[in-house]
């Protein structure tokens, strides 16, 4: 503990290298903790997609629509417990920049089958009661300041009503909680009959449903039935677990750990490089201090020890600076207007990041402090 | 052995070997240094003067020989055990003050101090006496590159003292400095052998310098040629 002294005057002597190392160990677990932040979000959207939920879209593509019919067809199925069907809007408030995510839903059923979005019971009904309600998550009425009770106009940049007019008026019902912290709480959901007798499109088609069964081990027999159901009809369908869903989604964006996990990788070789570099440079700088230290006394050991020590700090600084950054950097997309997952910067982060930064500080710090210890008293003095 | 012998070397060789040649630098030495001496140490370029320096501060070992310091035999120690024991029983002083560019002149001295079990408040006490008795109370909050080489030499001198040694050694400590901050350090040196019992060996160039000594033997081919002082 004598020498935390001596170690952070080494570590302060040359304030500009002290700078560039500890900015570049920064940039790097900046772009790890927000990056990994990236990755957990999309895993959530797996991880949290329950066990027994199906989503039913039509064969040829997710964006093709079903017929309405359907619904009724597939509530009939053996261990279909609630079905609910969306259709995409198009939603945006106010400006066209101003996008989020809007399904017209079968508002009776649809709270039974997301049953993560968390709303009281006479909200609940309130809602089931009033054909131009609509509930929203917690982050989008955040963001564009909605209250329960206001009467708000939303535009659909996809549809427009019979009279020409591309905004619709919905009074604000509810403001869903999640029942997780990655839960998306960006989405509105509002009356598909207020929809379907209002837009101009023609009407009775739905975009997919959500189904929820008994028992997740009978998904299998329900997805068969399902899809048997609707067989050389001119919309067949595709059931598949929510979980297969979502990620077969993700994976439309590429393969996305892999991206990410090169761009860690080659941040953090890079770093490796330039610190380590670094700390080899300036302890070759120190030669005869180290020689001067030896003579009066102190063990090869000890320098050892205190080069290590002042390696580990440097790259904590940097990495703690820098996922301290990252969740800077999260908090902002959560608020920024894009469509995007819930990002947390949670423990695990941490965590992993600790470890990474304890790993870069031995790994930079084991050449220099090994030259230190074997550093030859005589040798270090003739040389200065 | 007489109990005021601080330092006895017996046989002492030295040898380097360069590539296929082997320089022999001693052969044979035999040498004792009494406790209270003052010994300066003069020869020309290259007769070994700093490798016997070294080997009487266990920074370097004898190739064959013996060397006891104290009554205990010191050269088979191991490197841990050499570290510890300069710590304990031999101040240290360069030609180039060797000070620690990052540290100011009250942390220079402090260094030896890290080595003891001295707590905080002791340590800040001894250091303050030293720096005291170089005069330099007043530059402790100095870094070494705002002083004088004469100053950081004191400051050198302080970190020499501040565990309080039994022996000083000084590798050419006037080296670097005109005559007048030479003779000054050299003044220094002479108070703290007369005043304060501290056994001194200097290493030099300057028969100036020497003339501060109790003694002074000139070194020729591994060889000591006592000299009288007046000759
Ligand atoms: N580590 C070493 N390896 C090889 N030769 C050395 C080494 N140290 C000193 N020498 C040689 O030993 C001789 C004595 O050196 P040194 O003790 O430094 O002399 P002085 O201090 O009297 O000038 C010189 O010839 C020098 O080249
Ligand atoms: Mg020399």
């Amino acid at each position: 503990m004598k020498d935390v002294y001596l170690i952070l005057k080494n570590l302060t002597r040359k304030p500009l290298r002290l700078f560039l190392t500890v900015f570049a160990t920064f940039i790097a677990f900046m772009i790890f903790g927000t990056l990994t932040a990236f990755q957990q979000a999309f895993d959530a959207g797996v991880d949290l997609a329950a066990d027994d939920r199906l989503v039913v879209v039509n064969k040829i593509n997710f964006t093709q629509s079903l017929p309405i019919a359907y619904v009724n067809r597939v509530r009939a199925v053996e261990d279909v417990e609630a079905v609910t069907h969306l259709n995409w809007f198009g939603g945006y408030y106010q400006e066209p920049v101003d996008q989020f995510a809007m399904f017209a839903v079968d508002a009776e059923n649809f709270l039974t089958v997301y049953d993560e979005l968390l709303v009281s019971d006479s909200e609940r009904a309130a809602w089931i009661a009033n054909r131009q309600g609509l509930i929203a998550g917690k982050s989008i009425a955040e963001r564009f300041g909605w209250q329960v009770g206001e009467r708000i106009p939303v535009n659909s940049n996809i549809f427009s009503q019979r009279d020409g007019r591309t905004d619709w008026d919905f009074d604000v019902i509810a403001i869903y909680e999640g029942a997780d912290p990655q839960t998306d709480t960006n989405s509105v959901y509002f009356h598909y009959e207020y929809f379907n007798e209002t837009q101009s499109f023609g009407g009775d088609w739905i975009g997919f449903m959500g189904v929820r069964t008994s028992d997740p081990e009978r998904n299998e027999a329900v997805i068969q039935a399902i899809d048997e159901l609707f067989v050389n009809s001119p919309a067949e369908t595709e059931t598949v677990p929510e979980k297969a869903f979502n990620k077969a989604f993700i994976e439309q964006i590429g393969n996305l750990s892999l991206i990410l996990t090169s761009v860690v990788l080659a941040a953090f070789f890079v770093i490796l490089v330039i610190v380590g570099n670094s700390m080899i440079l300036s302890i070759r700088e120190r030669t005869s201090e180290i020689g001067v230290m030896k003579t009066l006394g102190f063990t090869s050991g000890r320098i050892f020890r205190m080069v290590l020590a002042e390696s580990l700090l440097l790259a904590i600084l940097g990495g703690v600076l820098g996922i301290l950054a990252s969740g800077a950097m999260v908090a902002l997309v959560n608020q920024a207007p894009i469509q995007l997952p819930v990002l947390v910067l949670g423990g695990s982060v941490w965590s992993q990041a600790l470890l990474f930064m304890i790993g870069l500080g031995l790994i930079t710090g084991i050449v220099p402090a090994t030259n230190a210890l074997r550093l030859n008293i005589i040798t270090a003095l003739s040389r200065s | 052995m007489s109990d005021d012998i601080l330092f006895d070397l017996k046989g002492v060789s030295k040898q380097f070997v360069k590539g296929k040649e082997t320089i022999t630098i001693f052969d044979g030495l035999d040498m004792s240094i009494a406790r209270g001496d003052f010994l300066a140490i003069m020869g020309p370029s290259g007769s070994g003067k700093t490798t016997l320096l070294n080997m009487l501060g266990g920074v370097d070992q004898p190739t064959s020989g013996e060397i006891h310091f104290d009554g205990k035999r010191v050269d088979t120690l191991s490197e841990t055990q050499l570290a510890a024991w300069r710590a304990n029983n031999i101040g240290f002083i360069f030609q180039f003050y060797n000070l620690m560019p990052m540290l100011n002149a009250h942390r220079n001295v402090e260094l030896p101090l890290l080595l003891t079990n001295l707590g905080k408040g002791h340590r800040k006490k001894s250091v303050a006496a030293a720096l005291e008795l170089v005069s330099l109370s007043d530059r402790a909050k100095h870094m070494p590159k705002e002083m004088s080489g004469g100053q950081q030499q004191r400051v050198a001198i302080a970190r020499a003292l501040v565990s309080d040694p039994k022996l000083l050694l000084c590798d050419e400590p006037t080296g670097d400095l005109d005559r007048q901050t030479a003779d000054e350090i050299l003044e220094m040196l002479q108070l703290l052998n007369r005043e304060y019992g501290k056994t001194i060996v200097m290493v030099t160039h300057d028969a100036e310098a020497a003339k501060y000594a109790r003694r002074t033997l000139h070194l020729d081919k591994g060889e000591f040629v006592e000299k009288d002082l007046a000759a």
